[in-house]
């Protein structure tokens, strides 16, 4: 038995070696004094001052957290009335169509939705002269594909929960609005959370889609990050890569914490 | 209850509440799709803008098809996705078994750092391995200092680096379904078969890799899926002498600007997906249902 656990401990540890390895690498050479990020040179702080200061990653950065607030909040309201149908209407007319609509996004080539997308907007903006590519063309993407993930987590908490305490508010004379909004709603507040940071996260991460659809004007975040990369290893990105691990980090124990309080 | 059901999906709002993620999914995913079937079937006019003039012209298809590039394209993004979907499996697996039989109360934190990678950004995780993997990269330097390999040759840029990436960056999407699939499993069923006599390799042909399929199918979906169509990772990781698919769409799109080329190559990556990616709907709603 003590072999086995052995194994299993030497599995683990050669899977989040290879996991978080190529990670704290990336950290630790961003307090690198030199500007190759293969070679020691000492410690510096030297490239955080240049990224703070570096104007067009900031606007990029605030970009991307605009678009991920609005996109991250629309694809919550609508991956939760899609997931909701999937979950507690069981029959109309359409049904399988939209159950398939709801799931394809997820699954489909980052680079065909882009492309998709991109002639949409191009279409629209010649028969109805707009919307102007940038944050809302961006925006409208990232909702899309972004629903899905939503949807998908509220049918998952929804189908956990059986219907009889709503059935039971509607039997006391409950609107099902009533019943919704004091029965079904807190029940799936928590999936409503993650399925938003999900949103969020997804949009702050995106490149391809958005590439696609951005125009010429709006740079976000992974765009400069990739247009900095293609040239090259860049101690900067490495300040970056750092700032987002600890925000992810950050809010995964803070969510693991608050779960574990509740419970 | 399902009277009531029915009678939910005809009051009035909703109607709506079906109604607008139907929208919504028709008017940007569905429509646009369809755009893109138009496109393909165009023709390239440079001069023009937007590049294309419009009919109905098998050209761009017949191109893919006899094209020897981007037959070799196809083939390669083929390949290179079953590989790597295959040693993701063969990387998760044990990851998630050891996961799944670990003490319950350590199993959140063992799975939260499986997770964490993915909630960093994707494109900084390809980065991380740029400078790893270069000629005077850290691994290099690792081999030449340990006095192994006295000219370790470089991993970047080939299709070496293309396999480490996708097998890093899907690592994720592999165990949790794994996982999912492996928690459930009852364990009484694997002592009643040594109980029997059943050796442990037995056991585990026979009733714990059988049960665990579902999750199989669903991790190499998931990687298996979205590699095909890769971007960033060949293009970041991997040379100039390997094509895959989406880089070749990107190219004719960005570079190029041969808009009915690139579409027809989006037509053909999604007929060649469209089998997988119904088997993983299929499986996505069976799961579900069971739940409920």
């Amino acid at each position: 038995m003590s072999g086995r656990v052995g194994v299993a401990a030497t599995v683990l540890a050669f899977g989040y070696a290879f996991l978080y390895l190529p990670i704290a690498l990336v950290i630790a050479y961003s307090f690198n004094e030199s500007r190759l990020v293969t070679v020691w040179a000492g410690f510096s702080l030297k490239w955080w001052k240049a990224l703070l200061q570096n104007e067009a990653m900031l606007d990029a950065a605030w970009l991307s957290l605009r678009i991920a607030l609005v996109s991250a909040t629309f694809a919550t309201l609508l991956g939760l009335a899609a997931g909701y149908v999937l979950a507690r209407v069981p029959r109309f007319r359409g049904r399988t169509l939209f159950a398939g609509l709801v799931v394809a996004p997820m699954v489909m080539p980052e680079v065909v939705m882009g492309i998709s997308m991109l002639l949409l907007f191009v279409g629209s903006d010649r028969l109805l002269g707009g919307p102007e590519r940038g944050f809302l063309t961006i925006t409208i993407a990232h909702v899309t594909f972004s629903l899905t993930f939503v949807a998908i987590v509220v049918q998952a908490r929804l189908a956990d929960f059986d219907r009889s305490l709503e059935e039971a508010a509607m039997d006391l004379g409950a609107t099902p609005w009533t019943t919704f909004l004091t029965v079904t709603l807190p029940m799936i507040a928590p999936a409503l959370a993650s399925g938003w940071l999900l949103a969020f996260t997804l949009s702050l991460d995106d490149l391809i889609l958005t590439q696609f659809v951005a125009g010429a004007q709006s740079q976000t975040l992974p765009m400069r990050v990739y247009s900095s990369v293609r040239l090259g290893v860049d101690p900067q990105i490495n300040v970056l890569a750092t700032i987002v691990v600890a925000i992810a980090a950050g809010a995964l124990v803070t969510s693991a914490w608050l779960t574990r309080k509740r419970d | 209850m399902s009277s009531r059901s029915v009678f939910l999906a005809r009051s009035q709002p909703m109607r709506l509440v079906i109604a607008l993620p139907f929208l919504w999914l028709g008017v940007f995913f569905l429509l646009p799709l369809g755009l893109v079937l138009g496109i393909a079937l165009g023709t390239n006019s440079p001069d023009s803008v937007p590049p294309v003039e419009l009919g109905v012209d098998l050209a761009s298809f017949r191109l893919l098809f006899t094209d020897d590039l981007y037959l070799a394209a196809w083939l390669s993004s083929l390949r290179i996705a079953a590989i790597s979907t295959a040693v993701t499996l063969l990387l998760g697996y044990p990851m998630a078994y050891a996961i799944a039989r670990a003490a319950p109360r350590r199993r959140p934190l063992l799975l939260m750092l499986v997770m964490l990678p993915f909630w960093t950004s994707f494109l900084i995780r390809i980065y991380a391995w740029m400078g790893l993997l270069s000629e005077n990269g850290i691994l290099n330097q690792v081999l030449r200092g340990s006095g192994l390999v006295a000219d370790p040759g470089t991993i970047l840029g080939t299709e070496w680096a293309i396999y480490l990436g996708i097998v890093y960056a899907y690592l994720p999407f592999m165990v949790l379904p794994l996982y999912a699939a492996l928690e459930k499993l009852d364990w009484s069923l694997l002592e009643a078969a040594s109980d029997l006599g059943a050796r442990p390799s037995t056991a585990f042909l026979t009733v714990t890799l059988p049960l665990s399929l579902p999750g199989i199918v669903a991790g190499c979906l998931l990687v298996f899926i979205p590699a095909v169509g890769e971007f960033v990772i060949p293009d970041l990781l991997g040379g100039t002498q390997t094509l895959m698919i989406g880089k070749v769409l990107w190219d004719e799109f960005f570079t190029n600007s041969d808009w009915p080329l690139a579409s027809a190559v989006a037509i053909c990556l999604l007929v060649l997906l469209v089998g997988p990616i119904l088997l993983f709907q299929r499986q996505q709603q069976r799961s579900l249902e069971r739940r409920s």
